[in-house]
């Protein structure tokens, strides 16, 4: 098997499976109804790109994987999704933020990942890649809502971008798998990406009135595993059927 | 035009099978009802969304874990389109919410009962979108125009989530001794709220008259609970688990099935509040409406400012 493909398959997959996980708890009681449909909207769009991602994981990894035992079967140090993504919704402005700082990442992610050498990474990416435009102008017309709404909107959306904001440097950090497909011609230059990202971030703040964190990155390596106490409880919903009872169909 | 010709010409276009239409006369009594019908229709679409939601998050594959988000967000979908079906007869979406969560506004009983398994996702599906599509088929033809006009698109979505509900079931009952427990235990606890769903006896129904008249109604409750009856026994068999009904039979005289008395007490405990989950569901309307509060002031007051710069730079 290409362990090393496998694994950038994990790395991309887990962060949208994560975040869509985080999406899919508020199915139901979010502010508006128009805000809980589009957010379950985008929890169905990160779970589309998971199961493709997967699905060709299984496929490389054969032996009888699925996306299924893929995505429920691993433990705690074997998902590759950055921190920031665990980010519990402490309020709207936590949702709005993590979601905002993870679309700035993930589009020119996938624009970088159209042209990958692996034809079926270029295929999802370019599937994936209308959703995300359609995250990233959720996200920023909301930012700039609560940026520049009301005076508790704006304090609550600063906070929230002072907790998040540390965890996103994460994301642009190279790990050495992503060096090595960045190399083979298959996955993105992070540097490109992290350029497009910041500048994004500053638009979208200074119209919104919102102060980029003058905070230290923080130490964290989600990527490799080493996760947040958040992780395990993510993870005993999200797979409690699958190892309660354990290979049947469904 | 004085009173009596208005609700001559009314009751004439009803019996004429014409639809009547926001705009048009109607006398108060038909407003009325069709914002309590309406309204508590759209609030059980979105109190529904709570049980089925507690499943998203531990549904046992990804296929599974997309249907399920999918369908309640449908659900949230057939809430709006409700809301708005209701607010062309003068009430106010925030107006309804505020009736929901002080109790003044009913929502559909089913939803008071606790889903437990993921089972009860799949029973859920083919029994509760299945009572509900043969009360909505019904309300396509009903005589309010908005109301038909949105029961015929949200029919649509119903039946595929009857469908994906039933499927659910059928693999259960295909699987391991233990999933065909579960599904046998779901279809124990759904069956008779299922049935209940459908609304007291006609006998003791006090808005039936009326409502058949009107055209609001054009079956009464006894009777689509005999359809829904009909119809889903020869679906339980086909899974192979039994109804927990020891008097449901085919009756060859009546060419329908008999069914064991339904318990009305439970039914009217439950309307008033006391069943397992009434206190629960409100309470999380309740908090996601009170923490919303902030957002949706924020919307507006950046919506105002934003209003306000475009006013400034064309003055
Ligand atoms: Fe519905
Ligand atoms: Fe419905
Ligand atoms: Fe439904």
């Amino acid at each position: 098997m290409d362990q090393s493909r496998y694994e950038y398959l994990l790395l991309l997959g887990d962060n949208s499976m994560i975040l869509g996980h985080r999406l899919s708890e508020l199915c139901g009681h979010g502010p508006s109804l128009e805000t809980d449909i589009a957010l379950t909207n985008i929890s169905l769009d990160l779970f589309g790109q998971v199961r493709s991602y997967f699905q060709y994981a299984a496929e490389l990894k054969g032996d009888a994987a699925t996306e299924d035992s893929i995505a429920f079967t691993r433990f705690d140090r074997d998902y590759r999704n950055a921190i920031l993504v665990e980010q519990p919704n402490e309020d709207f402005a936590h949702v709005i933020v993590r979601q905002f700082l993870f679309d700035s990442f993930h589009l020119p992610l996938l624009e970088q990942l159209v042209n990958s050498r692996d034809e079926t990474i270029a295929a999802i990416a370019a599937k994936s890649i209308k959703e995300s435009r359609y995250h990233l102008r959720f996200s920023s017309e909301w930012v700039k809502r609560l940026g520049d709404g009301t005076e508790e909107s704006h304090q609550r959306t600063q906070a929230a971008l002072d907790h998040l904001y540390p965890y996103l440097h994460e994301v642009y950090n190279e790990s050495p798998i992503e060096k090595e497909m960045k190399k083979a011609g298959i996955g993105a230059d992070l540097a490109t990406v992290e350029a497009i990202s910041r500048n994004t971030i500053e638009d979208v703040l200074t119209e919104s009135t919102l102060m980029l964190p003058k905070i230290e990155p923080r130490m964290v390596r989600g990527k490799q595993g080493i996760h947040s106490e958040h992780m395990g409880f993510i993870l005993s919903d999200l797979q409690y059927m699958q190892r309660a009872y354990p290979n049947m169909q469904w | 035009m004085d009173i009596k010709s208005l609700e001559d010409r009314f009751e004439a276009k009803i019996a004429a099978g014409e639809s009547i239409e926001p705009k048009d006369w109607m006398p108060e009594k038909y407003r009325k009802t069709h914002i309590r019908q309406i309204s508590q229709h759209a609030h059980s679409e979105i109190v529904g969304m709570l049980p089925e939601g507690n499943w998203i998050t531990r549904a046992p594959s990804l296929r599974r874990k997309v249907a399920l988000l999918a369908k309640v967000q449908d659900e949230a979908g057939h809430g709006l389109y409700l809301y708005s079906a209701a607010e062309t007869l003068g009430i106010t979406r925030d107006e309804m919410t505020e009736q929901l969560l002080s109790g003044k506004a009913k929502y559909s009983s089913i939803f008071n009962y606790p889903t437990l398994t993921w089972a009860d996702i799949g029973a859920i599906g083919w029994l509760v979108d299945g009572a509900a599509i043969i009360n909505q088929v019904m309300l396509t033809r009903t005589s309010f125009g908005p109301y038909a006009r949105a029961m015929v698109r949200i029919c649509k979505e119903e039946s595929f989530h009857q469908r994906q509900g039933y499927e659910i079931m059928l693999t259960l009952c295909n699987g391991t001794p233990e999933q065909k427990a579960m599904a046998q235990d779901a279809l124990n606890r759904w069956w008779w709220p299922s049935l209940m769903m459908f609304g007291p006896r006609d006998a003791e129904s006090p808005h039936t008259e009326q409502s058949m008249k009107w055209k609001i109604k054009r079956k009464t409750n006894d009777d689509l609970r005999q359809q829904f009856v009909d119809i889903t026994k020869p679906q339980a068999d086909i899974l192979g688990i039994s109804i927990p009904d020891e008097n449901l039979k085919w009756n060859e005289a009546s060419g329908h099935y008999d069914f064991g008395a339904i318990d009305w007490d439970e039914f009217w405990q439950v309307v008033n509040g006391n069943g397992q989950c009434n206190k629960d569901r409100i309470s999380a309307k309740q908090k996601a409406w009170d923490e919303g509060a902030w957002v949706r002031a924020a919307a507006v007051a950046h919506a105002e400012k934003k209003a306000n710069k475009k006013q400034k730079l064309s003055a």
